[in-house]
């Protein structure tokens, strides 16, 4: 190619641009892992949703401040004369990628296909009975019972194009008994901004600008392509950042922010991840079998979960593990959540002679030693969280011996029957925006579907009872009376102890801005250059 | 010579059912794949359906035997992690790793020659002195270090080579090869010299203290009193001897590179086997953490195997056998 080509090829760029049509601009972004599939019922993980979030569409989209979006539903309503349907209007004129309508019979098909049985994301839809058509633009959704909260959980229900999944014999998610590769995994076609060009998983995955995009006009879509790039060495991917190679990483480690913010040719943004970390401590067992203390439960006594809670320097960790990217808290619910409140939030005072006090006031003026687990590649800094409260649990003559593993052998732990550990560290991101999500995992007592995080051994049937009120409860000042009450107790008790909320950090080129969003989730089509 | 084959092919065969077996027996330490591959609102009975379509509640000698089954006609089944099959994604991450180690081994046995040469025939030389000195370095530094150094280096500061992956490869059938385009071809330049010092080091120390072994054996001396000129001394005769182990050091090590490219696959990004099955590890996707160590057990396999044959053509009393009662060595 000769210079005089090039010099040709810009002013022809230069000539189309002015003739109105949008400028190309690549985006290339980065990130820690991939998409694991483009199958956008199979996987209900964090990044593979994120990549789908540009190709497919929910019917409502959770926005940064937490609130709810239209998106393919234009409007919702519980029928005021049966309160067990919700029903959805839905957009007209939307167009799959294949120029497919979208339509009720999409949503059906769609909605069926995410509560079948190898579904990942079927455990949100647990409670529907039935979905069905009443004309092109209308779907009811039934429900077990009546369930207020219903909507909050399908903002990463993805509709899909009923005729192309069954053309391609995609129509059941992927089951691994059967041998083949179901086509829904490699190929895509949504109602999205962006519509896949090619994809290498663990690579590079094209995407390139829907220009028949029926949210045109509403949104910037300034990037015509986005090249998505997983770089798992978090040194590298800094360094490609920092060396202009990209344009944005989503996953920027603690340890780098500093730097990146010190550069010219970078820019940081922060914002709270809707996730707490916290330590969970067995209460309901005899005995605390990896202590010193035979036939006997420490953490079962009140005192001595609130005085472990006293004892622990959330300052420190937010500024010595965390180096700032942490926000304490004294409950295990995060800011955004429906029933959260500014009291909730505020961590107990940090007071090691009071908490000593308190532990000898329980019977345990030596204090005792048990066993902490901890996981050491799944939550910001997480094995650095556990050996900081190692040492300030140490101040008050609590023994700690820390096990830190990873990922995959630390869950099992807390999700076998019984449990395999007594006190453990866990991070609980809650999706719905709601305490009854909270209650219902994390402290109902262990049964059927509920309390499947509660590896705490609390069992509470009056504490049951009002939980299990929440779901049916259809006058929303009365639940909130509830929620509010349920929380007074457990706040009390401390059967969890809280230690922060993550922060999360994105890093981009000056001249566009991309929020960070509680869910971790990125809308490419939003972003616009300066 | 046919029956010395078949022995080593079935010793062969042998090692690998012994390694598939030994990994299959730790797969139970790398954790549980239904944690990664289920949301947090997954209930028990969720999991535990997983658990059972999964085949992982059979006993381990049972989904032993069915995958040493499937994987003998060439079924390593659907990986946890991209549900496709591990066959596929096998294949299409071949190329990138076999290029790397083929380019790392050439640039490693080249220069590692040239160098070992160079310092042995100029002992007390500054430069020799530096080189021994910096080639200690080589051997320390972890590849990690080595590589993140380069990157910052030549990417960061200067701005000359590009961070991480492949680029763009061209397809050739089924291959996939970076060395036809100026890009591909840059973005090789890092991964190939990190992957590569190590065995740069090693041939060079090699190559250098057998050069100064034959230079003081006899032959050396008599052929200098004959009057035939040094540098046919050094080149034709010395070389020649001083290169026998060293082929033979550089072909096993090609084993080795091409088995052991994780950590440079890592840390420049380079969509290999190596990273795939680093991914595979934290995920606990048994499937491809499987097949990829039959690949590696297989890749040495060979790689013996054809160092055995290769002594064999040197040496014909290998193939021979020694009499009854003995085996040759």
């Amino acid at each position: 190619m000769t210079r005089s080509f090039v010099k040709f090829a810009a002013v022809l760029m230069a000539g189309t641009m002015l003739a109105g049509v949008a400028e190309a601009r690549s985006l290339k972004w980065a990130r820690s892992g991939d998409s694991l599939t483009l199958d956008p019922h199979a996987q209900n993980e964090g990044p593979t949703s994120t990549l789908a979030h540009q190709i497919y569409e929910p019917l409502v989209t959770r926005k940064v401040d937490g609130g709810l979006e239209p998106t393919l539903a234009t409007s919702w309503r519980i029928l005021p004369d049966d309160p067990t349907v919700w029903e959805f209007k839905l957009r007209q004129g939307v167009k799959f990628h294949n120029g497919n309508p979208f339509n009720a019979d999409d949503v059906v098909f769609s909605v069926e296909r995410v509560m079948s049985p190898t579904s990942d994301f079927k455990g949100l839809w647990a409670s529907v009975e039935s979905v069905k058509k009443v004309d092109d633009y209308t779907v009811h959704i039934k429900t077990k019972g009546p369930n207020p909260i219903l909507i909050q959980n399908m903002t990463n229900t993805f509709m899909m194009d009923k005729e192309w999944t069954t053309a391609n014999k995609a129509e059941k998610v992927q089951d691994f008994k059967n041998k083949e590769e179901n086509f829904a995994v490699r190929n895509a076609n949504g109602t999205g901004a962006f519509q896949l060009v090619s994809r290498e998983p663990d690579v590079r995955t094209v995407l390139r600008r829907n220009d028949a995009y029926w949210g045109k006009g509403k949104v910037p879509l300034e990037v015509s392509e986005i090249v998505y790039t997983p770089v798992k060495a978090d040194a590298t991917r800094i360094a490609a950042m920092l060396s202009g190679e990209v344009d944005f990483v989503q996953d920027v480690p603690v340890q780098d922010i500093q730097r990146l913010k010190s550069q010219s040719g970078v820019k940081v943004n922060e914002g709270p991840e809707n996730r707490t970390i916290f330590l969970g401590m067995d209460v309901g067992s005899a005995e605390l079998k990896s202590s010193d203390q035979k036939g006997k439960n420490p953490f079962a006594d009140k005192q001595v979960r609130q005085a472990m809670s006293m004892a622990i320097n959330r300052d420190a960790i937010q500024r010595v593990v965390m180096r700032g990217q942490s926000r304490p808290t004294g409950t295990i619910a995060p800011p955004f959540i429906d029933g959260f409140t500014p009291e909730m939030g505020k961590p107990p005072a940090y007071d090691v002679a009071k908490a000593k006090a308190m532990l000898a006031a329980a019977g345990y003026p030596n204090g005792f030693s048990v066993t902490l687990n901890c996981p050491n590649d799944r939550y910001l800094n997480d094995e650095g969280i556990c050996q900081a409260v190692v040492g300030m649990l140490g101040q008050i003559g609590i023994k700690i011996n820390l096990v830190a593993q990873s990922k995959s052998i630390h869950f099992p732990l807390i999700q076998k029957n019984p449990p395999e550990t007594q006190f453990y560290l866990l991070g609980w991101g809650v999706p719905p925006f709601d305490s009854d999500y909270i209650f219902t995992f994390l402290y109902h007592t262990r049964e059927g579907a509920r309390g499947g995080w509660n590896a705490i051994g609390l069992s509470d049937k009056a504490l049951d009872a009002k939980i299990q009120s929440l779901a049916s409860e259809t006058d929303l000042a009365k639940r909130k009376a509830t929620v509010a009450d349920i929380w007074a107790k457990l706040q009390d008790e401390t059967y969890y102890i809280p230690l922060h909320d993550q922060l999360l950090a994105y890093a981009m080129k000056p001249e566009i801005n991309i929020p960070v969003h509680p869910d971790n989730t990125v809308w490419i089509k939003n972003v616009s250059f300066k | 010579m046919l029956s010395y084959v078949v022995r080593s092919l079935l010793q062969g065969i042998a090692v690998m059912l012994v390694v598939a077996a030994l990994a299959f027996s730790m797969f139970r330490f790398v954790g549980d794949p239904v944690v990664n591959m289920v949301g947090q609102e997954a209930s028990q009975q969720d999991r535990q359906e997983l658990t059972e379509r999964l085949g992982l509640n059979d006993p381990i000698p049972t989904q032993f035997l069915r995958f040493v089954t499937n994987a003998a006609q060439g079924d390593f089944g659907i990986s946890f992690r991209q549900q496709r099959k591990v066959s596929d994604v096998m294949l299409e991450r071949l190329p990138a790793t076999i290029e790397l180690a083929l380019l790392s081994a050439i640039f490693a046995t080249i220069v590692g020659t040239v160098l070992g040469v160079y310092t042995a025939m100029r002992r007390d030389g500054v430069l020799s002195n530096a080189l021994m000195s910096l080639s200690l370095v080589g051997v320390s530094l972890p590849t990690f270090l080595i590589g993140i150094g380069l990157i910052y280096l030549f990417a960061v500061v200067l701005g000359w080579l590009p961070t991480f992956g492949r680029g763009s490869p061209v397809k050739i059938g089924w291959w996939s090869t970076g060395l036809t385009t100026w890009d591909g071809l840059k973005r090789l330049i890092l991964p190939t010299l990190t992957l590569g010092l190590f065995q740069l080091t090693l041939i060079m120390r090699l190559v250098r203290s057998q050069m100064l072994e034959i230079m003081s054996t006899d032959y050396v001396r008599f052929a200098r009193a004959r009057g035939i000129p040094e540098k046919t001394i050094r080149y034709r005769h010395a070389l020649k001897n001083a290169l026998v182990p060293v082929i033979t050091i550089a072909g096993l090590q090609l084993g080795s590179v091409i088995a052991f490219a994780i950590v440079t696959e890592t840390v420049f990004q380079w969509p290999g086997l190596g990273a795939l099955f680093v991914n595979a590890v934290q995920f606990a996707d048994v499937p491809v953490m499987a097949a990829y160590l039959i690949f590696v057990a297989f890749v040495f396999v060979v790689v013996n195997l054809l160092v055995d044959l290769a002594y064999v053509a040197l040496d014909p009393r290998i193939a021979l056998g020694a009499p009854r009662g003995g085996e040759a060595r």
